[in-house]
């Protein structure tokens, strides 16, 4: 399964984005392949639709589950009309590494 | 031709509707029967509230063109996705999905040029009212209701400005607070702009954002200062520098304002304010004639 959390920078150290369309990366995690890998967000500073764009972004890369802060109700439908879940967290004092140790528990 | 007023703020509350209207009370009244006032608040169009017997006398709806995809044409190429400036069409070629979301499309047609399979059409879909009255005796007002939960307010006022008549003297145009798109549609035809403020830090520093912007479009302007006697002499210190003519100033009266909010703001004007609206009718008057040269208005 492929999840996605949205964070501020590009390593595991980095905390997590509570922005849904404007964060500034994605840290993609494939259950098959192990690892984490980062993705630069291209729709921070965009005018306007960067949640449509960052769901549309998701449903290309395949994955199953969103980890945000927030989603936006134009993200939200789309999200949903893949049957993607969204998983809010509202704090974003924590680091990606320890996200990614509560999903493995 | 109308001579356009058009009265603009940046900062919400100064006052704009209060002076639209009683311009347009007080020239109705004294100046010309000729004349139309065009609302395009169009989130919250409040001018026709102060004339309760103002009589419909046409109302149509005002629409967007809207395009869909026809997902049996389409070849899911993304070429309207990349053309499309407002991140509104989302195409996912893996999945066969496109879909053009309503609220974030400005009708630029954009997509359907860009279309090589004629899989995009258009279909009107309603942003909200244009509507006319006649006010007793005299005048024409005329606006435009966005509808709740769409955002263009800029396609809106650019169709209800084409209520501007000819026949009229003069025209005035409500504009929405702010400084952003609709601001500008509003006062993009005016041949005048009063800008409304009031004498304090807020109102100072929206006026000066406003100021920027009509001289960015580079059309005249005057100011006139609402609630004098309240705040500071900021403001005024701020126009002498920037040697920019007060047309007036309205002084801030509890009890008037108090009867602005019960609807009845054309009775016991106090007698300094009714002289004030009478000054600055006569500056417009000398700015009207001026700017029609030899045309003047036969009223």
């Amino acid at each position: 399964m492929k999840t996605v959390i949205t964070c501020k920078g590009n390593n595991q150290k980095a905390h997590f984005d509570l922005r849904f369309g404007r964060a500034g990366w994605f840290c993609l995690i494939d259950d098959e392949s192990g690892d984490p890998t980062f993705i630069e967000n291209d729709q921070v500073e965009v005018t306007g639709g960067a949640g449509v764009k960052t769901a549309e972004k998701m449903v290309e890369l395949g994955v199953q589950k969103v980890i945000s802060g927030h989603f936006g109700p134009k993200a939200k439908d789309l999200l949903d009309k893949f049957n993607i879940q969204m998983v809010m967290i509202d704090d974003d004092d924590q680091s990606i590494s320890k996200i990614i140790a509560r999903l493995n528990k | 031709m109308p001579f356009k007023i058009a009265v603009a703020s940046g900062k919400g509350g100064t006052g704009k509707t209060t002076i639209a209207i009683n311009l347009f009370h007080n020239i109705s009244k004294e100046v010309t029967p000729k004349i139309q006032l065009i609302d395009c608040d169009v989130e919250e169009p409040n001018d026709i509230l102060f004339f309760p017997d103002a009589k419909l006398n046409s109302a149509q709806p005002a629409t967007q063109s809207i395009p869909t995809i026809d997902n049996s044409k389409c070849t899911y190429c993304r070429k309207c996705v990349e053309w499309c400036e407002f991140n509104a069409i989302v195409v996912i070629p893996p999945v066969g999905f496109a879909e053009i979301n309503s609220s974030l499309c400005h009708s630029c047609g954009a997509c359907i040029v860009a279309c090589e399979y004629g899989a995009i059409s258009e279909k009107p879909e309603e942003i909200g009212t244009i509507k006319q009255y006649s006010i007793d005796p005299h005048g024409i007002i005329s606006e435009g209701r966005l509808k709740i939960g769409s955002a263009m307010q800029t396609l809106l006022i650019k169709q209800v400005k084409q209520q501007a008549l000819d026949d009229v003297d003069f025209i005035i145009f409500d504009a929405p607070p702010g400084t952003s798109c609709p601001v500008v549609e509003t006062v993009a035809d005016a041949d005048y702009i009063i800008l409304v403020t009031e004498p304090t830090p807020f109102g100072l520093y929206d006026l000066k954002l406003t100021v920027e912007l009509v001289r960015d479009i580079g059309k005249p302007l005057g100011v006139i200062i609402n609630k004098a006697g309240l705040g500071d002499h900021k403001v005024h210190d701020y126009l002498s520098e920037e040697h920019i003519e007060i047309l007036g100033e309205i002084p801030y009266r509890r009890e008037y304002a108090a009867q602005y909010a019960k609807g009845d703001i054309f009775e016991k004007i106090p007698g300094e304010i009714k002289a004030q609206y009478k000054s600055i009718i006569q500056k417009l008057l000398v700015r009207s004639t001026s700017y029609e040269g030899d045309n003047h208005f036969k009223w």
